[in-house]
């Protein structure tokens, strides 16, 4: 994420991660997630679901947890948790 | 603050006996909508309510007053709602909904002159075609008729009993006259009074199934807030409550429907009879119109004519049965009631070719004279 | 692909399904639709309230959004077109501990069923109203609705609707209504903040969420779903507390989103309480 000027205090500030879950069949491939994705990590995938949609794939890290795709999927197909410690050390 | 059972003999006109019997039924919310000849019954919900903890409410139409009630229905309570023709015809669309999933309700029809506005201030018997069949699809309903003050009361509280036994709503079909006549009225004692309450459902909460019928082909059925999750739509609709849009369970869920009322018949017919075990003719009435056919009855015996009098209190569904046996025995039928032609047409589909029957009708505005039904009769047979 | 601290499939259960009827998933809502994110954000809001799920009840109508009920894990009611908001008012008059929610479409609530809304803002009813407004009649195949933009076109207006919508923040204002907001399904946090505070709110509660048909209105007025949330995006303005009549919707200008009402008015069902229970047990 770009910023016109550093925050003062971004040193300190504790930047979360998340973990993307998809769930794939779920998906009816509008799109939402990946175009409204504030860290732009998602993209569609080449693979077909059950029902011939391509669901979203996670193309890179980024993920802060903001819950933005959660909310605006119409599918319950997509959200994302807190990243543990072990996840967020790899 | 009166009593939910206001015991003692009252001197009171029907539409007010509806409502006593009501709240002595049990009943604890009202929708309402002014519509003459029944605003009595709203007005006397509306004040005698809040003494027994339930609600009134006005509604902004008939539509609203009778949606209204079903979902005051689904929290538990026994709630009604009273109108007259140009009302009930608004609310037919919802009885479709209350039958469809099977919400326990009461709607008062006290009958005015139609069609349309009509005869307002006017009785008429005209709408009794419109209950049976005045909602879109096929069902099964419901329908008393009361022929007094008395009735109102007592037959109120048969009408909360019916819906709450068989989870469907039930039809007063009054009238104008029945409503605004006062006659002495006998409200008995609290314990005396027999009142049922729809059966709720026990054990588990998960995944429970409000449209599966129990033994009496009837399903248990939970309120709001106790945790069943239920599901409740006009969609065609599995015993969950899910919409299936498959031939199958449009045929099951019809099969239930209709099941609990034809299976129930001898539960839910009631009638009256005068004179009628060696009766040659027999004069079908029901509500206001069977007072004057006793004494059309009373003239025609003494005149030497053997005449008896089936009174229908439930008119739907309707005693196909007993029309039937005695078309084998009787010389015919002269139905008497104030319409063209409506129960009459019943009254000869069950008499088939085996006995004619007539009709003594009136266009609305008055009670069918006896003279009049003395004169068919002679003419007739 | 993918970095190694992202999991695709793991077992951990989505966030809201306890709130919805998971066996009916997928929903009926075609893709692109933004009523499945209005319904996201309504479950969101509710579980955020704390409430417990078993002292809430939705009521729905008839068409896209009215099939909302049907998924939602609560009591909850699909009635007749139109009459999702009577069917509300007998619940919560019968029993006014329950919150009542009324989750149905821009023509169930507006064109057949607009009298009971005016009526229900009018008395203050303590229910909340949320209307997907996606400015047609999205399920019977696109016809100009109550709310359809002057001149856009549909499947009863081809050449273009000869009529103007209803502006229904000045609509639920002018009735009555203690609590107004518009909000998109773009704007998710918003709306779900909003709706968890109309829900919080004593007394009528209405909030509109805009929302796309990419099927019956975005396919004959030439836009694809994205370019419909891009106009979202771009072209709404957020002004708190704005004149309900400066509200209206006109793509050729600004929509503008936000909270417009919220004033304390003692609800029906205090009032009739207060007039009615209080003094009856007095006297």
């Amino acid at each position: 994420m770009k910023y016109w000027r550093v925050p003062l205090d971004s040193e300190e500030v504790e930047v979360t991660q998340g973990v993307v879950h998809i769930i794939k069949d779920r998906c009816k491939g509008c799109g939402y997630c990946i175009e409204y994705c504030p860290r732009a990590v998602l993209e569609f995938s080449k693979e077909f679901n059950k029902n011939g949609y391509h669901p979203p794939r996670v193309r890179a890290e980024g993920c802060l947890n903001c819950h933005y795709c959660e909310l605006l999927c119409p599918e319950f197909a997509i959200f994302s948790t807190e990243a543990t410690a072990e996840q967020a050390a790899v | 603050m009166k009593p939910a059972v206001d015991t003692g003999k009252h001197f009171i006109n029907g539409d007010i006996a509806c409502a006593e019997g009501a709240i002595a039924a049990g009943c604890l919310f009202f929708g309402g909508y002014p519509i003459t000849p029944a605003t009595e019954v709203a007005e006397h919900m509306s004040e005698r309510l809040p003494h027994v903890g339930g609600t009134y409410i006005q509604m902004e139409d008939e539509i609203a007053a009778m949606t209204s009630i079903l979902g005051g229905a689904w929290t538990g309570k026994k709630t009604m709602t009273a109108t007259s023709g140009p009302g009930f015809s608004l609310m037919m669309e919802t009885v479709g909904l209350a039958i469809v999933t099977e919400t326990p309700c009461v709607v008062v029809n006290v009958q005015r002159g139609g069609p349309s506005t009509g005869l307002p201030t006017q009785g008429a018997q005209a709408d009794m075609m419109q209950a049976k069949w005045g909602s879109h699809g096929d069902y099964e309903i419901i329908a008393l008729a009361p022929s007094s003050p008395q009735e109102m009361f007592d037959l109120t509280i048969t009408a909360f009993n019916l819906s709450e036994k068989y989870r469907t709503p039930v039809f007063i079909m009054s009238d104008e006259i029945v409503g605004h006549m006062s006659e002495k009225v006998v409200i008995p004692k609290k314990e005396a009074i027999k009142t049922i309450s729809r059966i709720q459902p026990r054990g588990k909460k998960n995944n429970f199934h409000p449209f599966k019928p129990g033994p009496n082909g009837v399903a248990p059925m939970p309120s709001i807030g106790q945790g069943y999750k239920v599901h409740v739509t006009g969609l065609t609709h599995d015993e969950k409550g899910y919409p299936v849009m498959s031939v199958d369970t449009q045929a099951e869920m019809m099969e239930r429907l209709l099941g609990k009322i034809r299976n129930n018949l001898d539960d839910i017919i009631m009638t009256d009879q005068y004179l009628l075990d060696d009766a040659d003719i027999v004069i079908v009435s029901y509500g206001v119109s069977s007072r004057t056919s006793y004494t059309a009855v009373d003239m025609a015996r003494e005149q030497g004519i053997k005449a008896g009098l089936l009174r229908l209190i439930t008119v739907w569904p309707f005693p196909d049965r007993l029309i039937k046996e005695l078309a084998l025995r009787v010389k015919g039928f002269i139905t008497v009631e104030i319409n063209m032609g409506q129960i009459s047409r019943e009254v000869e589909r069950c008499a088939g070719y085996k006995a004619p029957s007539y009709l003594a009708g009136h266009p609305g505005g008055a009670v069918v004279p006896p003279e009049q039904v003395i004169s068919i009769m002679k003419e007739a047979f | 692909m993918g970095s190694p601290a992202v999991k695709k499939e793991v077992p951990v259960p989505h966030p809201l399904e306890d709130l919805v009827r998971m066996e009916r998933i997928p929903h009926i809502w075609c893709s692109g639709c933004g009523t499945g994110s209005v319904f996201t954000a309504c479950l969101t809001a509710m579980k955020n309230t704390g409430i417990n799920y078993d002292d809430f009840a939705m009521v729905s109508g008839i068409g896209c959004s009215g099939r909302g009920a049907g998924y939602i894990n609560i009591d909850s009611f699909h009635t007749t077109h139109g009459r999702a908001i009577p069917f509300a008012t007998g619940i919560k008059m019968a029993r006014p501990e329950t919150n009542v929610i009324v989750f149905s479409g821009d023509g169930d609530l507006f064109a057949i069923g607009g009298n009971h809304f005016i009526h229900a803002a009018r008395r203050n009813m303590d229910i909340t109203v949320i209307c997907v407004n996606n400015f047609i009649y999205g399920m019977t195949g696109g016809q100009a609705a109550a709310t359809t933009p002057h001149e856009a076109k549909s499947s009863t207006s081809m050449g273009g609707n000869p009529e103007s919508p209803f502006n229904l923040p000045l609509l639920a204002y002018a009735a009555g209504a203690t609590y107004v907001a518009r909000w998109t399904m773009l704007h998710s946090r918003d709306l779900a903040d909003s709706i968890e505070e109309a829900i919080n709110h004593k007394g009528f509660s209405f909030v509109e969420a805009l929302s796309p048909c990419p099927i019956n209105y975005g396919r004959r007025n030439k836009q694809k779903p994205l370019d419909t949330l891009r106009e979202y995006h771009a072209n709404t303005i957020i002004k708190n507390n704005a004149d309900p009549g400066e509200l209206g919707i006109d793509f050729k200008q600004k929509v503008i989103l936000g909270k417009f009402v919220d004033i304390e008015k003692p609800s029906h069902d205090e009032q009739y309480h207060r007039l009615y229970h209080e003094t009856s047990t007095k006297s």
